[in-house]
């Protein structure tokens, strides 16, 4: 199908944007890569009044790193992450994500800002950035604010971002080079949607994360005690126990797809 | 309406299209260039990949305004492009297309992994190619079309 009508307006810095948000009347949607709000609008899922363009807005392709935190620029593609651009052990994890976003021609485009800030429970970077931790970094009105990623996204599609803020960054800890971590993603074939997301990341402190949920993705705080007890295995049994606690509202299908997700992410992450 | 300047296959055009218009509708319909194919329109099928700025992208879900300024090179615009040449002629030998329809988008997937990606093997092609649904000859001709075009690149 072909998107419905819609305004375009392409700004040339930050501040145009934000002020072009405010004075926005109707949908307005921030456009990134748009690989996937280009699919929503063609399916006509969304149907945005305004897309503000930020393709010409100068200072979000940047990736700085320190010895303790890699912050992302918002327009970082998901290309430039799996050709190794983000360094350190952090950069490892991310690439290894990264690789297994859709195909390439839309890894080209597509960005991680956008993707943090569109939030489709069913894609990788909410799921993994929360294995992580860290930041968002977000451009208002007033002074710069962060947000933690841990409750950053808040449902399907939904964030802790108020409607005229845009996400300028992220910025992740730097994790040790000797830190293990693992990602699964079940789905039907490479490239599609996840149906379940199991994320594991053993920084600072174990984040165990179970993601593609249909909602918000979350952490599982009974394999994150485990992996800090010094566990380095995890059963599917034990995954569906730990996982159901949080209540997550799935069937019995969805249960055993993400506990196999998280029970094969804790595997490749001892591997 | 949207002013658009943008670069296809060399020949750098103007025109004032709608925002929703895709770029692939308008190398189809606006530049009568159809080589361009779409399948599914959202980013799934890979038959619509041309080349943006020399890298491969979704015509089907990247608005004609998101390319002002941009260079694209559809299937049209390949014929002194030496990877591009390899590869027709491997994929006329490996019997890598039946009726066509992925082809276009087949052989921009194809060039991007001879050239990014020289050391693939046949794992690597295949899951490079799972963003390119071809629904007639199995990938067994395009798979090997891609391999001899690894080869013989390696080899030279």
């Amino acid at each position: 199908m072909k998107s419905a009508k819609f305004d375009h307006q392409r700004v040339s810095s930050l501040d145009e944007a934000l002020q072009a948000l405010a004075n926005a009347d109707g949908e307005t949607r921030i456009l990134g890569g748009g690989q996937s709000l280009g699919p929503m609008m063609n399916l006509r899922l969304a149907q945005p009044d305004l897309l503000l363009d930020l393709s010409r807005v100068g200072g979000l392709d940047e990736i700085e790193a320190s010895s303790t935190t890699v912050k992302i620029g918002a327009r970082v593609t998901h290309a430039r992450i799996e050709d190794g651009e983000v360094p350190g052990a952090t950069g490892a994890y991310m690439q290894a994500v990264a690789a297994g976003i859709s195909y390439r021609s839309v890894r080209n485009r597509g960005t991680v800002g956008g993707s943090l800030a569109h939030a489709d429970p069913s894609a990788d970077w909410p799921s993994a950035l929360l294995a992580l931790g860290g930041e968002v970094v977000l451009a208002g009105r007033g002074a710069e604010r962060r947000l933690p990623l841990d409750g950053f996204q808040t449902g399907p599609f939904g964030t802790g971002m108020e409607y005229d803020e845009i996400l300028v960054a992220v910025e992740l800890p730097q994790i040790g080079a000797a830190a293990k971590w693992g990602y699964y993603k079940v789905n039907r074939k490479p490239g599609e949607f996840a149906d379940a997301i199991g994320a594991i990341v053993l920084g600072a402190s174990p984040r165990a994360v179970c993601g593609a949920t249909g909602s918000a993705p979350f952490r599982v705080s009974a394999i994150e005690d485990r992996l800090a007890d010094g566990a380095k295995a995890l059963t599917v049994a034990e995954a569906r126990d730990m996982i159901a606690a949080h209540d997550p509202g799935f069937d019995d299908y969805e249960l055993q797809i993400h506990a196999v997700a998280l029970s094969r992410a804790v595997g490749r992450a001892f591997a | 309406m949207s002013d658009l300047t943008i670069t296809i296959n060399g020949e750098k055009v103007t025109a004032d299209v709608e925002p929703r218009l895709s770029l692939a509708d308008f190398v189809r319909d606006h530049r009568r260039l159809t080589g361009t194919h779409l399948g599914c329109e959202h980013g799934v099928c890979g038959a619509c990949t041309v080349l943006m700025n020399g890298e491969p992208v979704r015509s089907c879900i990247t608005f004609a305004v998101v390319a002002d300024g941009a260079e694209i090179t559809t299937i049209e615009g390949f014929d002194d492009d030496q990877p591009m040449a390899q590869l027709r002629k491997a994929f006329h030998e490996n019997h890598a297309l039946q009726c066509g329809y992925c082809t276009p988008g087949m052989l921009v997937a194809a060039r991007d992994i001879v050239t990014r990606l020289p050391d693939a093997d046949e794992d690597r092609v295949r899951l490079e190619l799972a963003g390119n649904l071809c629904r007639c000859t199995g990938y067994v001709g395009i798979v090997n079309a891609i391999l001899s075009v690894l080869e013989l690149r390696r080899g030279a």
